[in-house]
């Protein structure tokens, strides 16, 4: 591990630990913006890490900034640090200055359409599921200018909003943009060409994944030593060890694909795109999650069911992100379709030369 | 808290000529190697191949001059990754390399080492492993054979079960009492390295259920082994076990056993379009290069010498579960049945690996040891 990654991990773990709790994760379900919790994520430079130097930010790499978001996800952080870090990044590789604020982003439905009149740019249309589109101060959307994918920033205030949420009660809501103007519009560059945000969408979902199953073993862990049944505690049965061996597995298997997929996109410039990577990333992570939820849950039995234990914040966000920018058999298709097309023979030469 | 650190290793620069130069090599060797005797992967002997693999000097590449060339172990993990992906016959040579060597060198003597590791690395001297018994498989604390002191050697009397290619190899590293009894446990145990060419030795050869013979039983008569071929202390052969058995958890041969039946799965589907296969196939690879990272991973943490026992665990314990799935997701995907005389070359690969992969979770540590070693790892025992 690197001393940035070091740091990182430290940093994150001792602030996301004192800022949240049980209480705030409840409040938040019930959509109430923490904003404190966002102005110290904010004045610790957490949103501008991935961001270019000369825009503020920090220029920290993707593998390093995974310990960002790998610890959000062990913490349930219930605000959209990785949606702005992404789009703050994916500003700053287009060379544009990201601005300071929550900023959100929709890539996995059909793209806005750009209507242009008088040298302008207007935009009218519905995007929907958009990560705390009612608390962001602005959105970074796909769109198409005729028949050309660009993507366009907007001011999230100008849209009328209807409130939704994912299962873990993060806010997803639908925004409508009435003849809106864009703050910017971004011609995709070529680094980036093969590689749209939905990618970098799932890449993000994977890290957070493999946060949320390391906090599941932990809970699992700690609660299994002090539980006691028939005299003793729970962990010292076979039966419990065993399944809690099996997610240890899975938890160091979702990590390790996220970390591939990380280190893949500090690697933009592959002409060749880094969806194999995440792909990877996505259907380990989200299968890992699936395996983790249900052995948390069978694991603590009837307490980790009740709203009171704080089990469930993380395992429906694992239903939740493993859904959200690609399902496992999404991206298996995808990847799947791509390993055919290769050739049966080719694989082994194809795994070896990307990793 | 973290219970397992693995760090993505990144390979060292000019791995990719050290690649190149074993697939030629394969190309060139068993270029006409036929796809079903690929998919037997590592259990399939030839002692031909194995001296030419050190003829290259890529036996041994890891172990200092002048038995090796003190080559990195992410070299060599090239090399086996390659010869494992091609499905390249490696038994002859695979314990003794993988196993038997590693443990000369850090416990033998100079004798010993002088003695028996050139052979090793030249490909021509195969060793196998004794350590199950009839009555003690999981529980290897419980073994029966025993060896009586002798004036300057041991008296060796007892059987050993299930050791592979025993009928064709030249030693046997056994793990034996020297004292006490079985109630002692863990205590009295040594390494004795046995040549299997000495008198009072009966191999017999066992059928597995595919019909092949791999393993075998090997019974030890009032079987003399001097001195000079203890391994290590006399009473340390627990530690020494435990420690030899790190070597083989977390290598390449633990999640592509199976990867000749993959790759002629994916052949089944060219230029066809199915959705069910593209997901079934997209998964697997998924798994596959996660795996691959893992093992790598320890690979690089070994190379520091510490030793990530439950890691490496935690990897036989998925790539096991990798490889059976293999066959599953075979015959769910395409309606034709195992056929090992007939079949086409996809039918033969699934109807070995079908049936072999049932002894994957077996072999080196069943799935349930494996998973009270790692629960051990995480503190639950």
């Amino acid at each position: 591990m690197t001393e940035i990654s070091k740091t990182l991990a430290e940093t994150c773990d001792r602030l996301f630990s004192n800022l949240i709790n049980n209480d705030v994760l409840r409040e938040t379900e019930l959509a109430v913006w923490p904003d404190p919790i966002w102005q110290q994520i904010e004045e610790n430079g957490l949103t501008f890490a991935m961001v270019n130097e000369n825009h503020g930010g920090s220029g920290i790499k993707w593998i390093d900034c995974f310990q960002i978001i790998y610890w959000s996800g062990y913490y349930s952080v219930p605000v959209p640090l990785v949606e702005t870090m992404v789009s703050s990044w994916f500003l700053s590789q287009h060379n544009q200055a990201p601005p300071k604020g929550v900023i959100t982003f929709f890539c996995d439905g059909k793209p806005l359409d750009l209507i242009e009149s008088n040298n302008s740019y207007k935009i009218s249309g519905i995007i929907e599921r958009i990560p705390w589109g009612a608390s962001a101060d602005y959105v970074l959307a796909e769109a198409y200018n005729s028949n050309k994918q660009v993507y366009v920033l907007l001011d999230a205030k100008k849209s009328k909003i209807v409130k939704d949420k994912n299962i873990s009660g993060e806010s997803r809501d639908s925004m409508t943009f009435d003849k809106a103007s864009p703050m910017t519009v971004i011609d995709i560059s070529d680094a980036f060409r093969s590689n749209s945000l939905l990618v970098y969408a799932a890449l993000a979902r994977s890290v957070q994944m493999s946060g949320g199953i390391s906090a599941i073993l932990d809970n699992c862990i700690s609660y299994s030593r002090e539980r006691e049944q028939f005299g003793q505690p729970i962990a010292k049965f076979q039966a419990i060890q065993h399944q809690l061996a099996i997610l240890a597995a899975e938890a160091a298997a979702a990590k390790i694909a996220s970390q591939i997929a990380c280190r893949a996109a500090d690697l933009i410039d592959v002409s060749s795109g880094l969806e194999f990577e995440v792909a990877t990333a996505k259907i380990r992570a989200g299968e890992s999650a699936g395996l983790a939820a249900s052995i948390g849950h069978q694991v603590h039995g009837a307490i980790g069911f009740t709203d009171e234990y704080s089990l469930h914040y993380i395992t429906r966000r694992l239903w939740s992100w493993r859904s959200e920018y690609g399902s496992e058999s999404y991206w298996a298709r995808r990847m799947g379709k791509e390993v055919i097309a290769g050739g049966a023979d080719n694989l082994w030469a194809d795994i070896t030369a990307r990793l | 808290m973290q219970a397992f650190n693995l760090d993505l290793c990144d390979l060292p620069p000019g791995v990719d000529v050290l690649r190149e130069e074993v697939r030629s090599f394969l190309f060139e060797t068993l270029g006409s190697y036929s796809k079903p005797n690929r998919a037997r992967s590592w259990s399939a002997f030839d002692a031909d191949f194995s001296g030419r693999l050190g003829d290259r000097g890529w036996l041994g590449m890891t172990w200092p001059e002048p038995y090796g060339s003190s080559r990195s172990a992410l070299e060599r993990y090239i090399v086996i990754e390659e010869l494992l992906a091609f499905g390249a016959p490696v038994a002859a040579h695979w314990i003794g390399e993988r196993q038997s060597g590693p443990l000369l060198l850090r416990f033998g003597s100079d004798k010993q080492q002088e003695k028996l590791l050139p052979g090793i690395a030249s490909g021509k001297s195969f060793f196998c492993i004794g350590m199950s018994e009839p009555n003690s498989g999981s529980d290897l604390a419980s073994i029966n054979t025993h060896a009586k002191r002798d004036n300057d050697g041991w008296v060796v009397n007892g059987q050993k079960i299930w050791t592979t290619y025993a009928q064709k190899c030249h030693y046997m590293i056994a793990l034996v009492r020297t004292s006490g009894s079985v109630k002692d446990r863990h205590d009295g145990l040594s390494q004795l390295i046995i040549n299997l060419r000495d008198p009072g030795i009966t191999i017999s050869p066992i059928r597995n259920m595919i019909g092949d013979k791999e393993f075998n039983e090997v019974k030890f008569d009032n079987v003399f082994v001097s001195d000079s071929m203890l391994v290590g202390e006399e009473g340390n052969g627990w530690q020494q076990v435990i420690a030899e058995l790190a070597f083989e958890r977390s290598g390449p041969d633990r999640f592509l056993s199976a990867y000749r039946l993959m790759v002629e799965l994916i052949r089944m589907f060219h230029k066809t379009e199915d959705k069910h296969a593209e997901v079934a196939i997209g998964r697997l690879t998924a798994h596959l290069v996660t795996l691959r990272q893992m093992s790598l991973a320890v690979a690089a943490v070994l190379e520091t010498g510490e030793q990530p026992t439950i890691e490496a665990t935690v990897i036989k314990d998925l790539g096991v579960a990798f490889e059976q799935l293999i066959p599953e997701i075979a015959h769910d995907l395409i309606n034709v049945a195992p056929n090992i005389l007939h079949g086409s070359d996809y039918e033969k690969s699934l109807a070995y690996i079908q049936q072999a992969c049932v002894s994957f979770s077996l072999r080196g540590g069943t799935t349930e040891i494996l998973r009270s070693v790692i629960a051990r790892g995480l503190g639950l025992r």
